[in-house]
């Protein structure tokens, strides 16, 4: 099976004043891939997903989405070609319905690209969207106030707005944080889906059990370097994976 | 025995705001009075108000009442972004000088010169005022401030456009009827025509941007260009006002400019409610007609508008408007037990 | 030679203007649009003391320096903290404020020539074929001073740098311990005082009018646009270039296109790099 890559990271580096958030990470990613991106706190995972994404610009390296060089594009350009995140802190907008949340990226350029964002049929392309998410339609779940949903729905409603912009790439800061085991048990079915459909996805994650049922593959950070880059069993039995998340206190 | 008849207090919208808000399920014509009384009443009083004040000298308060209220609606949109102006004699004075000049140097008649005005001019300012788009909201409040009172200075000093003389005896309106409710037909439709947009997907977007601009342009959308769009859209609305005065005083003088012009529509909108452009329109409808009750004490009448405005900030920031509507919702009355 | 010496003088002043605004600005990220009205303030304050109450001069610039900087303190603490977090209001109470204070004043008639402040060093001397009073060298040297403090004072002092904590970062600065409503208030205050400092030194050579409360603005905003109002350097450097941009097209143009260079400089300015000269904005915040 040739393995089409579509996001090449050569040398990134990114750093603020005097601290090196993330030094000099290479690594490709291929389409259809499910990329688990591991670490301990301050490891430097969101700041790679914020450079990846625009949100944040490197202070050397270079990025490719497709032959196309995005390092230091404007967020905005980036979504447009496909590259869709989610937010480690939740950010709806709460004084709207949920289903209203989903406007941004269905007016964006990408979906009107794509079609079906014309008026009137948004509403009805988000609804759709949620209740496949498990805002159940009947029980008028997408219809409620955004700000009175609870933790687990927000989180759900974050990757919503991320499917919404029809992503050719999805990553993932941390959306189970938060999310209580059975809210984890029904979504995981659903990213899994998507995957198998063949979106591309990364997701930076702190449960690892869960993360490593679906992930072909785990890169592991710690102080904004690459230590590990494999199959999740090979990448998290090495020995300075080990010592990363446990201290070096612990023996063999 | 003796009955005593005994009453409880029970909101009078009980009942319909429960129904009104998701569904609209009106099951009386009085639900639907409560619900239109309020939205009716003020826009025809409106539309009368010149027919008992005739031009007299009232009736040209309402005039200029309606001049500052288009003024007001457009920076509640603009502050609808995120962006928070505190120069919109810059819309009024580009409006003013644009259709003044066209007028005078070119004798362009009225018909031409308001839309020349409103376009053209909203294109001079969101030209001015793009670049400042990227950086924080101070600084564009900031380049707003300060603007308006350089162009006053300037036309001042190298006496052009008129100087400071100003470019006298231009077209006026074929009579005084039209101007007057040319302006309340402006204010009314652009009043609800603001209403709608902000609801709109479009305005939703804008209202995104202002509450978190990152989620949004994580969807894809750039901001830059949309605030771009308000302020087009904005100060067309300034402009159009702006171009109004100028062809109803017949005269543009480089007082266009003057923070006035900027303080006493944004005392408006902040006591009506910033956010709500019905209240932008109350309070410019407040103001106007009190400044010029008080016309006798000059220039403390700024200090006024000042004192005003920090008392809105600090007592009612929600706005009057808003404030109103509450009450109205909570109105009771007696019913039997 | 004369170029030179207006040039440098009108440099300075335009610097003492903007100072004690970018201080406030670039502290506490509070825009006090009431920096003119305070310039103002301070001037006839001071004139009320010494003309009308017969308080000596040194006295009475001390205590309108306090007072003012009292006023700026008490500005915070009264009305910015209840509306802090909502900047739209922020910025709006402060033009307010600046407007009543400024429009008082009118009304109560503090314009004209008799409101002159008296000079701190009477005379002048003669360099080559003109002359310059030492009220100028005065200015200057004051102007020389305060700005070489202020660039040690926040970059070395521990006030100085928590300070510019807050700027940068305000949530870890206040997890530090660093409390920020306080430092917001004294910056406040710090700037105020300034505004006095700078009205002191630069009343004397005119006239005071009301209508300075609002131009004092303007001159301080247009430094600061120009050379970036975080910077210290940012505002020398705009300063000398508006300083003596405005003093040779005086002298080789018209007098009144001063403003003209003023407005031209904001306008390339925007075009060319929003944020300043030295300006540190980077345009997209890293905010994530």
């Amino acid at each position: 099976m040739a393995e089409e890559i579509i996001l090449k990271i050569e040398n990134l580096t990114k750093r603020f004043g005097g601290v090196t958030a993330v030094d000099h990470i290479s690594f490709n990613i291929c389409q259809g891939e499910f990329l688990g991106l591991v670490g301990p706190n301050g490891s430097g995972k969101t700041t790679l997903i914020n450079l990846i994404t625009g949100f944040v610009k490197p202070t050397s390296g270079k990025i490719t989405y497709r032959d196309k060089e995005i390092t230091g594009k404007a967020p905005y350009t980036i979504a447009c070609l496909g590259i869709s995140r989610s937010f480690q802190m939740v950010r709806t907008f709460h004084k709207l319905p949920a289903f209203k949340n989903l406007i941004v990226p269905l007016y964006s350029p990408r979906v009107k690209k794509f079609g079906g964002g014309k008026y009137g049929e948004r509403d009805d392309i988000a609804i759709d969207l949620l209740d496949d998410l498990g805002f159940e339609r009947d029980s008028f779940v997408p219809y409620k106030i955004a700000g009175s949903l609870p933790h687990g729905y927000l989180k759900r409603l974050d990757l919503a707005r991320c499917m919404a912009l029809r992503p050719d790439l999805l990553i993932l800061d941390e959306l189970f944080s938060g999310m209580t085991m059975s809210e984890v048990a029904a979504t995981l079915p659903m990213i899994e889906k998507f995957n198998r459909e063949g979106l591309t996805i990364v997701m930076a994650e702190h449960r690892l059990k869960e993360l490593f049922r679906v992930a072909t593959r785990i890169i592991v950070l710690n102080f904004g370097q690459k230590i590990a880059d494999g199959p999740p069993k090979e990448a998290m039995g090495k020995e300075e994976v080990q010592k990363a998340y446990l201290g070096s206190e612990v023996e063999g | 025995m003796p009955e005593t008849v005994r009453y409880r207090k029970e909101r009078i919208d009980r009942g319909i705001k429960a129904r009104s808000d998701t569904i609209y399920t009106l099951s009386s014509y009085r639900d639907m009075l409560y619900l239109l009384l309020p939205r009716f009443l003020p826009i025809a009083a409106l539309f009368c108000l010149p027919l008992l004040m005739g031009s007299s000298y009232w009736g040209k308060v309402v005039f200029y009442s309606c001049i500052f209220a288009l003024l007001a609606l457009s920076w509640d949109f603009m502050a609808s972004v995120g962006l928070v102006s505190l120069g919109q004699a810059l819309f009024f004075g580009v409006g003013s000088y644009v259709a003044g000049s066209f007028n005078f140097y070119l004798k362009w008649p009225i018909v031409f010169t308001i839309p020349v005005a409103t376009i053209g001019g909203a294109l001079i300012c969101t030209l001015l005022l793009f670049p400042v788009v990227r950086l924080r909201g101070v600084y564009f409040s900031m380049v707003t401030l300060i603007l308006p009172l350089l162009f006053d200075h300037l036309i001042e000093t190298l006496e052009i456009l008129g100087g400071t003389h100003g470019l006298l005896s231009l077209t006026p309106f074929p009579n005084h009827w039209l101007a007057i409710y040319i302006a309340m037909i402006a204010v009314v439709g652009v009043l609800f025509g603001f209403r709608r947009l902000i609801n709109e997907d479009f305005g939703l977007v804008l209202r995104g941007i202002k509450d978190d601009d990152r989620v949004v342009m994580a969807g894809g959308i750039n901001i830059y260009w949309y605030k771009a769009q308000a302020i087009f859209i904005a100060s067309a609305v300034g402009c159009f006002a702006g171009a109004l005065m100028t062809h109803y005083y017949q005269f543009v003088g480089r007082s266009a400019f003057a923070l006035d012009n900027t303080i006493l529509p944004l005392a408006g909108a902040v006591l009506g409610g910033p956010g709500s452009f019905a209240g932008a329109t109350l309070g410019t409808f407040i103001l106007v007609p009190l400044s010029e009750a008080l016309r006798g004490i000059g220039g403390l009448r700024m200090a006024l508008y000042g004192i005003i405005l920090i008392a809105a900030l600090a007592v009612l920031p929600e706005g009057l408007f808003h404030y109103i509507e509450r009450k109205y919702h909570q109105f009771e009355r007696d019913v039997k037990i | 030679m004369e170029i030179l010496i207006y040039g440098i003088t009108n440099s300075v002043t335009l610097a003492l203007m903007a100072i004690g605004f970018s201080l406030t600005f670039g502290i506490s990220g509070l825009a006090n649009f009431a920096h003119g009205a305070f310039f103002l303030l301070g001037g006839i304050l001071t004139w009320i003391f010494i003309h009308q109450l017969g308080i000596p001069y040194f006295l009475s610039a001390l205590i309108s320096i306090t007072l003012v900087g009292l006023l700026g303190f008490g500005l915070y603490w009264g009305l910015m903290l209840r509306l802090r977090g909502l900047a739209i209001n922020e910025v709006i109470a402060t033009l307010a404020a600046a407007i009543v204070i400024i429009e008082v004043l009118r009304y109560l008639g503090f314009s004209g020539f008799t409101y002159v402040l008296p000079e701190f060093v009477k005379g002048s001397v003669q360099i080559g074929e003109s002359w310059l009073d030492y009220q100028r060298i005065f200015l200057v040297a004051i102007g020389v001073a305060l700005i070489i403090f202020l660039y040690i004072f926040t970059h070395r002092t521990k006030i100085g740098l928590s300070f510019r904590a807050i700027a940068q970062n305000e949530r870890t600065a206040i997890s530090l311990g660093i409390d920020s409503d306080w430092t917001a208030a004294l910056s406040l205050s710090f700037g105020s005082a300034l505004a006095v400092v700078a009205g002191l030194a630069i009343l004397p050579l005119g006239s005071i009018d009301t209508q300075m409360g609002y131009d004092i603005l303007i001159s301080a905003l247009a430094v600061g646009i120009l050379g970036g109002l975080e910077s210290i350097p940012g505002i020398v450097i705009a300063s000398i270039i508006l300083g003596f941009g405005q003093i040779i097209v005086a002298t080789f143009f018209k007098a009144q296109w001063q403003t003209v260079v003023t407005l031209a400089a904001i306008v390339i300015i925007l075009a060319v790099k929003p944020s300043g000269i030295l300006g540190k904005y980077k345009e997209l915040e890293e905010r994530v």
